[in-house]
């Protein structure tokens, strides 16, 4: 039974809420839950099918989740009363991968995406103020506001980048950097079911295999590049199996305790020498590709409404949290509260926040270099550029 | 002494001089003649052993010595881990150099010919030269692409393309056209300490033609500041602007005006890109003439920009003549000698243009 405390909180203005708080001594602080057996490619063992979740980390896969899913769906918003332009690819569905991964690696660890970027971004480290920021174009934003959508980083995150399957080689390239500097530190380079079949992939697999980097290639499927579904782009679908010599795993990504698991098999498997591994994760997502697609020509309202009734990531671990008695529902709306309260804080910064001032249209050419002169849009105007 | 000096120094140079009791010329003590590709290779060297984290990669770098010889010696010295041959992927190989970049390192890739890296733009451009700037000054990418770049003899179309224009159009990247063994030593050093991307435009012809190299640029810190141009010739008839292998066409044409009284002012660009367009105005305003000479294809060139800079700036008014611009010829290149020769601005070209633009 549990047992009703009633706390009085003196509020600064004199004024006193009653508010009623449960005790959390009868929740129950850990439990075990099965997950989906991984498929292998080339692998003999995979992720245990068991994994422990203590009710902290629930609590916390659950905040970052719900931050997401409500952070996508403020730029959705914002996007359509064009306070933010251009490019937006939003994440909303396609939590579990973002928050799975992150749990399974180091903050020491390093990642590389494409432009379906948000989730990662704030994964990573980025404030949701500064992540609207830039969306909208403000100097406040995480890149200046010189950025946008798809150009965000932070410490040991590389974007965001615009050019389907470059950021492979990149990440290639960053797990290098961590074999040479020999810190065991690994990559984790994301790429999409779209991009699963540029030759430039291939060519990063072969070279991380061949040196042995420490790198965690992971294909988000999620069913369509643009509007072209699998079937339709892919000789093969089976995208753990495409690394041939590289074993994989392929990974329900709907699921943040499996990707959680698989990502923590693989960090493992790359950290100590062994090479290079690709992981699969099945995930989906419910906007289209952009703000600019509706999403419903190449697939069916149908299909999307599935999804969310049956799979949707944040819902299943409350659903798991609750019903083993983890987490009590009054918490989980004071979370959405709180996370509700911090989203329209961000946009009401993200709206207010002054853009970019002029003087800073030519700066960051170069780094740590001499200020020098910028031709303008003729050749009267001259412009300056500093570091 | 310096006698004896001066054999050991100029190798085989010396040795006919000495036989024949010719001596043109005792070199100063410390002077050395040195090959372009030797003195890039000091460059590397130098550069490798001063700073951990600059390593190359590209195809044939280690065993094999260098498709040009240029590394050799280095993969025996530094080893597996600073030198590193690739599979024959250049997108794939300048992806994972711009990513080491981005993560700390300091690459140097080498392509086997700057056409090569045609396959690799997308990696040079969107992800390097941008990057500081997309990401607000967050991300900087520290890195080196080098290679022969233009004209080669008998390699025809498609591997003979110069690219100083289509890297100079880009901002965020800096592009550097060595000419001597001193520029490419001192310019190299240059651009792999600076902390952006630079393009280090070599020329296959210049690889072997030895140059003196004072004992000041034989120092282990001697660079040459990128983006500066350099006077090789002083003039008071005519401006001649050029930039690698071609600045050596410049000069012999130079040579042969000179017997006419015309006295040319050959400038070696040096740096594509943060041009030098003060060395340029101040000959321009001594001379009153300007000639570009170049050896890619003349729509959208270096010239073009060049002269497009003069019309615009204090130059144009002290000029006595339109500038022009020579140029290779506006085709692929071919392969037979004779048509290869007349696809590169020859002497008589230079020299042609010049009386032209002097009226003489």
């Amino acid at each position: 039974m549990p047992i009703n405390v009633f706390i009085i909180i003196r509020k600064s203005q004199g004024s006193r809420v009653v508010v009623s708080a449960r005790s959390f001594a009868d929740l129950t602080p850990q439990a075990s839950f099965d997950i989906k057996r991984c498929d292998l490619h080339r692998l003999d063992e995979g992720p245990s099918v068991q994994t422990v979740l203590t009710r902290e980390d629930g609590l916390r896969y659950y905040r970052t989740m719900q931050t997401v899913r409500r952070m996508e769906l403020k730029a959705d918003q914002l996007y359509k009363q064009k306070i933010i332009r251009g490019f937006c690819h939003l994440y909303d569905g396609q939590e579990a991968c973002a928050v799975g991964i992150e749990a399974g690696i180091n903050p020491t660890d390093h990642l590389i995406t494409a432009y379906r970027v948000h989730g990662y971004t704030y994964t990573r480290g980025v404030s949701v103020k500064e992540i609207l920021a830039e969306l909208t174009g403000r100097k406040g934003g995480i890149a200046k506001g010189k950025g946008g959508s798809m150009h965000m980083y932070a410490k040991n995150f590389y974007g965001g980048n615009g050019i389907v399957g470059a950021q492979v080689p990149l990440g290639a390239g960053v797990a290098l950097a961590c074999q040479y500097q020999a810190k065991n530190e690994v990559c984790v380079t994301l790429y999409g079911d779209g991009a699963a079949n540029q030759g430039q992939i291939f060519e990063a697999f072969n070279m991380a295999a061949l040196w042995k980097l420490p790198c965690i290639f992971i294909c988000e499927n999620n069913k369509y590049g643009m509007g072209t579904s699998v079937e339709r782009a892919s000789a093969s679908t089976d995208y753990y199996k495409r690394g041939d010599y590289i074993p994989g795993l392929r990974v329900d990504g709907m699921d943040v305790l499996s990707v959680r698991e698989a990502t923590r098999f693989a960090a493992d498997y790359c950290r100590y020498g062994k090479g290079p591994i690709l992981m699969e994760l099945q995930t989906y997502r419910y906007h289209g590709h952009s703000m600019s697609d509706p999403g419903v020509s190449y697939r069916t309202r149908d299909e999307i409404q599935e999804v969310r009734g049956k799979s949707d990531p944040i819902t299943m671990l409350k659903d798991r949290m609750i019903s083993n008695n983890m987490a009590s529902l009054e918490e989980i709306k004071d979370i959405d509260a709180e996370i509700r309260k911090e989203i329209e804080e961000a946009a009401q910064f993200a709206t207010s926040d002054p853009e970019p001032p002029l003087e800073d249209l030519c700066n960051h050419i170069f780094f740590n270099d001499t200020p020098f002169e910028v031709r303008g849009t003729s050749p009267w105007v001259k412009l300056k550029s500093i570091s | 002494m310096a006698y004896l000096r001066s054999i050991l120094r100029s190798g085989k140079n010396a040795v006919p001089a000495v036989l024949r009791r010719e001596f043109h010329r005792t070199l100063p003590a410390a002077v050395q003649q040195v090959t372009v590709r030797d003195a890039i290779k000091e460059a590397l060297d130098e550069e490798l052993e001063r700073d951990e984290r600059v390593f190359l990669l590209g195809e044939e770098v280690a065993l094999f010595e260098g498709a040009y010889k240029v590394t050799r010696g280095l993969w025996k010295k530094y080893g597996d881990k600073r030198i590193i041959d690739t599979p024959i992927t250049e997108i794939g190989f300048t992806g994972i150099a711009v990513g080491a970049a981005m993560a700390g390192l300091r690459p140097v890739v080498e392509y086997m010919s700057f056409n090569f890296s045609m396959q690799s733009v997308d990696h040079i451009i969107n992800s390097a030269a941008k990057t500081y700037y997309m990401s607000g000054g967050l991300q900087p990418v520290s890195i080196v692409f080098r290679g022969p770049n233009g004209a080669a003899p008998g390699v025809a179309a498609q591997h003979a393309q110069c690219f100083a224009a289509w890297y100079g159009h880009v901002p965020g990247l800096k592009v550097v056209s060595p000419w001597s063994a001193e520029d490419a030593k001192g310019l190299l050093k240059s651009a792999i300490r600076d902390d952006n991307p630079v393009v280090f435009l070599e020329n296959e012809i210049m690889y072997s033609v030895p140059f003196e190299m004072s004992e000041e640029s034989q120092s282990k810190d001697f660079l040459i500041p990128i983006g500066k141009a350099k006077i090789e010739r002083k003039g008071n008839h005519v401006t001649l602007v050029s930039h690698s292998h071609v600045v050596s066409r410049c000069m012999d044409a130079a040579a042969v005006l000179a017997k006419d009284g015309i006295e040319c002012e050959v400038i070696n660009l040096r740096t594509i890109r943060p041009m030098d367009m003060e060395a340029i105005e101040t000959s321009v305003m001594k001379t009153k003439h300007l000639i570009t000479v170049e050896g890619g294809w003349p729509q959208f060139g270096v010239g073009g920009e060049i002269l497009a800079r003069i019309m615009e700036g204090p130059g144009f008014s002290y000029l006595n003549a339109p500038a022009v611009r020579v140029t290779g010829v506006d085709i692929p290149m071919p392969y037979a000698k004779h048509l290869e020769e007349n696809t590169l601005p020859q002497i008589k070209d230079i020299v042609f243009s010049v009386k032209k633009t002097l009226n003489v």
